[in-house]
Parts: structure tokens; sequence; C-alpha cells
């Protein structure tokens, strides 16, 4: 399969990029990995006539970790996944990159380029979701920021405006009392979630949970909080009770997708099922 | 038409390509380098697997465009000297392959497994070839050539007799 022509250009600055998409506007597509762009161009089923390739951009590639985890968009999962800083800060964010694809993905596909495409069973928005990430994005206006909740609009769609591009995504260091965990079923032959949870909770000073932030993806069109779970477990003690009446609420009031490899009733299961391990695990973890 | 500029197995080549040419039709086709097998065509099955800059990358899903100035191995770029590579070797004493459509890629992608992890797992293997289908051997064999070929590369020499 090979896809239709285009114009290629390879940008090196992000200037030269978000002007690029400037000139060229609706006609033009950012490639990063391309794990999912290109697969969608050989089907046919998207016929860019620019593709902007922004692998070229080294500015965005970098990945550092002082009071909070700072993602380029450009930085590739495996890039994520192997840095120690990351994994000792925020353990959850390289956890879940490493669980993307295979290996040969992850040497390609981009932090940027996961939430730019919002796919609905993709696994970053989930934890970007529950860790409460900042998103940076440039346009012709200069940079802005875009909070992860305003973030996902419906499926394959975003906040972000046709002229963006993301330079960099922060995501918080988990200090002592947080904890954080993504806990996914994967589709075995291509590893997407066909239900992921990210859970992110706070202890107080009374050991009890003062902050909780429940994410849910692939099981619906878009990632989503779950606020209903979010507000059960809060103020509880965290204990295996709590936790289970809060994973009760989980999917409850969310839009469920079913395909070949799960129904959407089987997924409404499984998002219980997957919450109830999530904060299981998040709440051990700010126990230490 | 573009032209890359790419050192494929130590040779550098330039190219005029077509910015839509995949990686992996500009490397079978242009430079009739054809180890490097086409299997599903949609980034899963792993047949086509080469590195680029030293990772292990699916070339169906790369444009050769981005691949301009890069440093690319294939299957043909393992055996130095008339001397099959320990993962080639390893795929033949373990017999590692039925009909050997994988074959090639399954050795690229172990060879960027050994290269990170020289010294992996049985789990290890399997998780590291995860990007990787084979229909005939039920892999199992497949993980002891890896295994014969880590053992060889690291110098232990216990895996070949057993």
């Amino acid at each position: 399969m090979i896809p239709g022509e285009f114009q290629y250009f390879a940008p090196t600055t992000v200037d030269e990029a978000v002007s690029l998409l400037q000139q060229h506007g609706e006609d033009a597509k950012l490639l990063g990995g391309g794990h999912s762009l290109l697969p969608a161009m050989k089907l046919r089923l998207t016929t860019p006539a620019v593709l902007i390739d922004v692998t070229k951009i080294s500015d965005i590639k970098g990945v550092s970790v002082n009071g909070s985890v700072t993602v380029g968009g450009g930085a590739t999962y495996h890039a994520v996944a192997s840095n120690d800083a990351v994994r000792s800060a925020c353990g959850v964010l390289a956890d879940c990159v490493a669980q993307i694809g295979d290996t040969q993905v992850r040497n390609r596909g981009t932090i940027g380029g996961s939430l730019a495409h919002a796919d609905p069973a993709a696994d970053l928005p989930a934890v970007a979701l529950a860790l409460g990430a900042t998103i940076t994005a440039q346009g012709p206006g200069g940079a802005r920021t875009i909070n992860a909740d305003d973030m996902f609009v419906e499926m394959l769609t975003t906040a972000l405006e046709p002229n963006e591009i993301i330079t960099s995504v922060s995501f918080p260091r988990l200090g002592a009392g947080a904890g954080a965990a993504y806990e996914k079923m994967r589709q075995p032959a291509s590893r997407y979630a066909i239900v992921g949870v990210a859970a992110y909770v706070k202890l107080g000073s009374d050991g009890n949970v003062a902050e909780a932030r429940v994410a849910v993806t692939g099981a619906g069109p878009k990632a989503t909080r779950q606020d209903a779970t979010e507000a059960a477990i809060t103020g509880t003690n965290g204990d295996d009770a709590a936790i289970a009446a809060a994973t009760d609420k989980a999917g409850e009031d969310m839009d469920y997708l079913g395909d070949i490899h799960a129904s959407e009733e089987y997924r409404r299961a499984m998002v219980k099922v997957y919450t109830k391990r999530a904060l299981a695990k998040a709440i051990a973890q700010a126990r230490g | 038409m573009s032209t890359i500029s790419v050192t494929v197995n130590g040779r550098t080549y330039q190219s005029d390509v077509e910015p839509r040419t995949l990686l992996v039709h500009y490397l079978r086709e242009q430079l009739n380098l054809t180890g490097t097998h086409i299997g599903c065509d949609t980034s899963q099955c792993g047949a086509c697997v080469v590195h680029i800059n030293g990772q292990s990358v699916k070339s169906c899903t790369v444009l050769a465009v981005q691949a301009d100035g890069a440093e690319i191995t294939t299957i043909e770029g393992l055996a130095q000297n008339g001397q099959l590579h320990p993962l080639q070797e390893g795929f033949w004493e373990k017999h590692g392959l039925q009909c050997g459509y994988c074959t090639p890629g399954m050795i690229m992608s172990a060879y960027d497994l050994l290269q990170q992890n020289p010294n992996p797992t049985e789990d290890e293997i399997r998780h590291g070839l995860e990007g990787n289908l084979c229909r005939c051997t039920g892999y199992q064999n497949i993980v002891k050539a890896v295994q014969y070929a880590a053992d060889k590369m690291n110098g232990s020499g216990n895996s070949p007799g057993e």
C-alpha cells in the first residue's frame, strides 16, 4: 500500500513548522512518529496534500526533570520510558509509555503525536488527564498552555488549532504522599487499550485521600475523567471498602464504543475492574 | 522527487525518491536489498524491521525521505566477512525458522533487544519480540535462537552444545 502524493517539508525549528502550517492550512498535516498517520494514508483514509515532518526539530525532543517532568512534544515513547529520572519522578508516565505498542512503535511514536491525534484507544490521554498535565502549544500568535482537562474534545479531536504544534507537555513530579498507576487491558495484537484506567491520589496529613483523579481510555470515543469515582474516594481512608464503593461509580456516566474486540457492555464491566486495580495501586504507592 | 543521502550497511547512496516512497520499498526496489520483507504492511507483523541510527523500526511505516542522512542496517548488513552473525547462526542452529518469511525482521528486532539487554531472560526475549509475528514456529525455537546468540555474544560458549 502506498500513500497518495504529497509535498514533504522537514523544518528544523518550531517557527518554521508553524509558518508552513499557516501557509498550507487545512491541506497540511504534521508528521511525528507516523504510526497513526502513515497507516491511515496508506489506506487512503486521509490524503493530506502536504506533510510537515516535525521529527527534525531538535528543540522539541528534550526530556527534563526539575520541579516537574517536562517532555518535548517530539520526544519518543522510548526516550521517556528509558529515562531513569522520569521513572523516579513520575513512574506512572514511564510505565504507561512502556506499554504502548511494541519496541518499534515506541522508537518512533511521540508524546505530542499521541495527544494531538487523540485516538480513543491511546494510553497517554488517560495518564495526562489523571495527572493534570499541561500541554504547551505554539501557533502563529505564540505559545499557550492547554490543561489536559480541556484537551480532548471528541473522538480524534482536540483543543489544538489547525496551525498549532505541541512543543512540550508538563507532568507533575509525584512526591511523598502521592501515587499514580495506569492499568490496562490491551488488545493482544495492536496493544491499544481495550480499557485503560489511570488513577492519581494524594493523601492528606491525616492519611486520608485528599485528592483523586481517575481517567478512562479505550472504552469510549475519548479519554474521560471519572468525576463520581473521584468524589467517592476523596475523603475516605482508601481501604478496600472505599475503593470498592468508588469503583462502583466508575464508567456509569460516559459514552461507550464497541468493536470486534469487545462490546460496549464488556468494556463497561472492565472499566470497573481496571479502575479498582488502578486505584488500589495508586493508593498503595501513595502510602509508600 | 526529493534527493536523499543514506548509508545502508556501511555504503552511502544518493537517491531520488518520491516523498511517498516507503523506506521498505526504497530498500527493496531501489537498492535491491530484498532481505527486508513486507508482511502485513500495517506496522504489526515486523517482517520489515530495519535499524535507523541503531534503533529498530518498521520500515513499512517510515518514509524514505525521513531517513535522509541516517545510517540504516538491514539483515544484509549483519554478516561480516562471510561469517554469520551469532543471531543468524542461532536461528540456523536452533531451527528458529520454518518458512523464513518473518526471520529477517525477527533477527533485526532481536539485535535491537540484545544491544539494550545483552543477557535477557526468556520473558524479556518474548517481550522484546512483541512486534514480530511468526506463523510457523510457535516462537519456542526463536526464543532459543536468541538465547543462543546472547550466550555466544557474551562469550559463555555454553549454548551451542547444551
